[in-house]
């Protein structure tokens, strides 16, 4: 072949390879996800990533076994890094239509999915023959996913939010380990006396970005009995005393007390990453944010213990519970559909199994003995045999979680489009963190206003 | 010069021959396309990738921006859209801080790189070393870069890099992307580092084009140095100035990076909110991508605008 042929050959194939690859691109299978072999298949979700080595050998373990026990089904699993928590990811998959079969959301995800008309309605599939354990899920988490008397989720896990604490930051300020502050006021005097240690410790630390501001906001305002939307979710109602109070409590600790350390501005990991290091006496969170310190920010269980929310003059008057599920896409086979929830009830809610196997999860790096995932409603027989399980297997000090769990306050969902919300509501904590000249009624009325915009928008 | 080759008809030198006959009549598109197949092919596969990744998302963006999408049902809504986004309070503060980064971006990033240039320019050795020394910050990953300046460089505590410089010199320190007043200057001081060695570079090329022969000319004419860069450098080096220039604001008006990493997002009170990251947050964190669709537009429509007036500018000084 002579160069311009040769050249016009490799010209010609370029085009014609950019143009298929166009074409592919635009193509979705169309094959309703049943194999020649008569096998159905499901694309799911949230495969741990490859630097969670022990996560994800239990999850290929799990699938390899779900199709032992199923040979006519297929599991696909897809690790999308950072789309189970991190809302742009999802956003992003969601608005493309690459989302899996089976997809993971928040409960607070709920309208966006129904939004992008991409969410099936699973009402009629969703049974104790596909679910066993089905009747013993919380019917308050079945509830938070579904919406007009639909079910368009099925919740794999819930939490509820507590005063996380640092036991041997505690101990070296002379605060008692077995007895966390339960009101605002004990938060302040604790967090002066850890700050006091100097070192760039923190007394207590708070979030005010990427949205883990005003979801904080709102478990803070719960705790002082308030509540971010007035009940028919229409206006914002959190500019009033109790919103007040609590950026009050916060700008007092942060500059009347100087407690909460240097640095602000704080999104998930930066909070994280400093209590793994030491440096943070108290945080609220959920109990699994303990299992994150371990697990990904180098921290130890033993250094860790949790109290229920404190409220402002006694216990608090509420706490926020949130949780995730699995959606499934719409146009899926019935075939699918049932394959797709036999996988979940396997892997998330049958207790010894998946998230669950807890024999298997003791001598990991994996929590056993944390108050989560609260998923079986109290009394369940799903619940006990949990709970059994979790005891005989505990590899963390069941203790450290005790006072949290012999306290329980009253559980307060997340509210409608409530990551929209939270982003408002990050400026108003970073307002309180950053300026010490901050006006709180300024920061809550524009919070408001846009609010109400963003609600008027969404209705 | 034309030479004439025939009554009638001329050419330029240099220019190759028409391969078509002369005469009134141009040959049909099927026959200029048959005989450009190679060129053609390649152009079907750059106009495929622009149809693809950049004028179909352009397009489908301005049609999104008039829609609006809930459960799963796609409507028209008019200019509901751009009301909505005019009417957020964040919307006239990141189009404020998107001037400021900009006006402060072109005085500091355009300035401190030509200036940088005409010393590397004047350097007799390690010319070479010097230029690697120079552009190596722009080899570092934009986020590595960044977090650098984030948690060592603008750390608010005394441990800070440039408030441990500035306790040395006895000068009060600052809370850097922490406060208000100072976000903006902080966030324009990492993107000039970040990027001043591409510039450096583009400069350099364009001051060692100026011929040699005129900086002599007016040595001879007793021109110091300042005299020299004004009379000589900055007139040789007019148009490079005006592209970068023209390039600079389209850049730095789309800002994104240096918000979502420095002051993760907003800043303090919406401090650091420029009209890019606004986009960003409006489609993927208030779940309202038809209301980021319409600030695009926004965006679109006033960067058409400088570039529009850049054209017409450098039209005319041509």
């Amino acid at each position: 072949m002579s160069v311009p042929q040769y050249r016009r050959a490799a010209a010609l194939a370029l085009a014609a390879g950019l143009g298929l690859g166009l074409t592919a691109c635009s193509t979705k299978s169309d094959d309703g996800g049943t194999t020649a072999a008569g096998k159905v298949t499901i694309t799911v979700d949230c495969q741990p990533v490859g630097s969670q080595q022990e996560l994800l050998k239990n999850w290929n373990d799990d699938v390899a076994e779900f199709q032992r026990q199923n040979p006519d089904i297929v599991v696909k699993s897809v690790s999308v890094g950072e789309q189970c928590n991190n809302p742009p990811d999802f956003t992003a998959r969601l608005a493309g239509g690459t989302v899996t079969d089976v997809f993971y959301g928040y409960m607070t995800d709920l309208q966006q999915v129904l939004d992008s008309g991409q969410a099936m309605d699973l009402t009629g599939f969703v049974t104790k023959d596909t679910v066993p354990t089905w009747d013993s899920v919380d019917p308050a988490l079945k509830e938070a996913f579904s919406d007009g008397g639909k079910l368009y989720a099925v919740p794999v896990k819930n939490y509820s939010m507590g005063l996380v604490y640092n036991k041997v930051l505690f101990q070296r300020a002379g605060l008692d380990v077995n007895n966390p502050p339960k009101t605002w006021p004990e938060v302040r005097a604790a967090a002066k006396k850890i700050a006091a240690l100097g070192d760039g410790i923190a007394g207590y630390a708070e979030y005010s970005a990427g949205n883990t501001g005003g979801w904080h906001f709102t478990s803070l305002l719960y705790s002082q009995g308030g509540q971010v939307l007035t009940p028919d979710g229409k206006k914002a109602d959190f500019n009033n005393a109790l919103g007040r109070q609590v950026l009050q409590n916060l700008k007092d600790m942060r500059y009347g007390d100087n407690s909460m350390g240097a640095r602000q501005l704080l999104q998930w990991g930066d909070l994280l990453t400093n209590a793994g290091a030491g440096k943070v006496g108290m945080f609220v969170g959920a109990p699994d944010a303990t299992q994150a310190i371990v697990s990904q920010f180098q921290g130890t269980f033993q250094d860790w213990a949790m109290g229920p929310l404190p409220g402002q003059d006694g216990p608090a008057k509420g706490t926020l519970g949130g949780g995730e599920g699995y959606f499934f896409k719409k146009g899926l086979t019935p075939e699918q559909v049932e394959a797709g929830l036999k996988w979940i009830a396997y892997q998330k809610l049958t207790p010894g199994k998946g998230q669950f196997d807890y024999v298997r999860a003791k001598p990991q790096n994996y929590p056993v003995g944390l108050p989560q995932p609260l998923l079986f409603a109290g009394g369940s027989e799903a619940q006990k045999q949990e709970l059994e399980l979790r005891k005989a297997n505990a590899n963390v000090d069941t203790a450290n979680f005790a006072v949290f769990e012999a306290n329980p306050v009253p559980i307060k969902g997340e509210p409608r489009n409530a990551q929209a919300i939270y982003a408002v509501l990050d400026a108003a904590m970073s307002g309180v963190l950053t300026n010490p000249n901050a006006n709180i009624d300024a920061l809550l009325k524009t919070a408001e206003e846009k609010v109400n915009k963003l609600l008027a928008a969404q209705s | 010069m034309a030479i004439t080759t025939a009554p009638g008809i001329t050419r330029t030198p240099g220019r190759p021959a028409s391969p078509y006959p002369s005469g009134p009549r141009r040959p049909g598109l099927g026959r200029r396309v048959r005989d450009n197949l190679t060129g053609h092919a390649f152009l079907i596969g750059a106009v495929a990738c622009f149809a693809f990744f950049s004028w179909y998302p352009m397009i489908r963006g301005v049609v999104m921006s008039f829609q609006r999408t809930r459960r799963g049902v796609t409507t028209w809504v008019g200019w509901d859209n751009y009301e909505r986004i005019l009417a957020d309070p964040s919307f006239w503060a990141a189009w404020k801080n998107t001037f400021s980064f900009t006006f402060l971006a072109l005085l500091l990033g355009y300035a401190v790189p030509f200036f940088v240039a005409i010393v590397l320019n004047e350097f007799r050795h390690a010319k070479g070393y010097l230029r690697i020394l120079v552009y190596l910050p722009v080899m570092l990953p934009p986020a590595s870069a960044l977090f650098l300046f984030k948690f060592y460089a603008y750390d608010p505590s005394d441990a800070g890099l440039f408030n441990s410089i500035l306790t040395a010199l006895h000068l009060p320190t600052s809370q850097w992307m922490q406060s208000a007043e100072m976000t903006m200057p902080a966030m324009v001081i990492a993107s000039t580092w970040m990027n001043m060695g591409g510039a450096v570079l583009i400069y350099l090329a364009a001051l060692q084009n100026i011929p040699g022969e005129l900086y002599e000319a007016a040595e001879l004419d007793g021109a110091g140095i300042w005299r020299r860069i004004r009379h000589v450098t900055i007139p040789q080096t007019r148009l490079i100035l005006a592209l970068l220039a023209m390039l600079q604001i389209v850049a730095t008006m789309q800002f994104f990076v240096e918000p979502l990493i420095l002051a993760n997002g907003t800043g303090t009170e919406d401090s650091a909110t420029s009209v890019a990251y606004l986009i960003y947050q409006h489609g993927f964190f208030q779940n309202d991508l038809n209301g980021a669709a319409a600030l695009g537009v926004i965006m679109l429509v006033v960067l058409a605008g400088f570039s529009a007036a850049y054209l017409r500018l450098s039209a005319r000084q041509d």
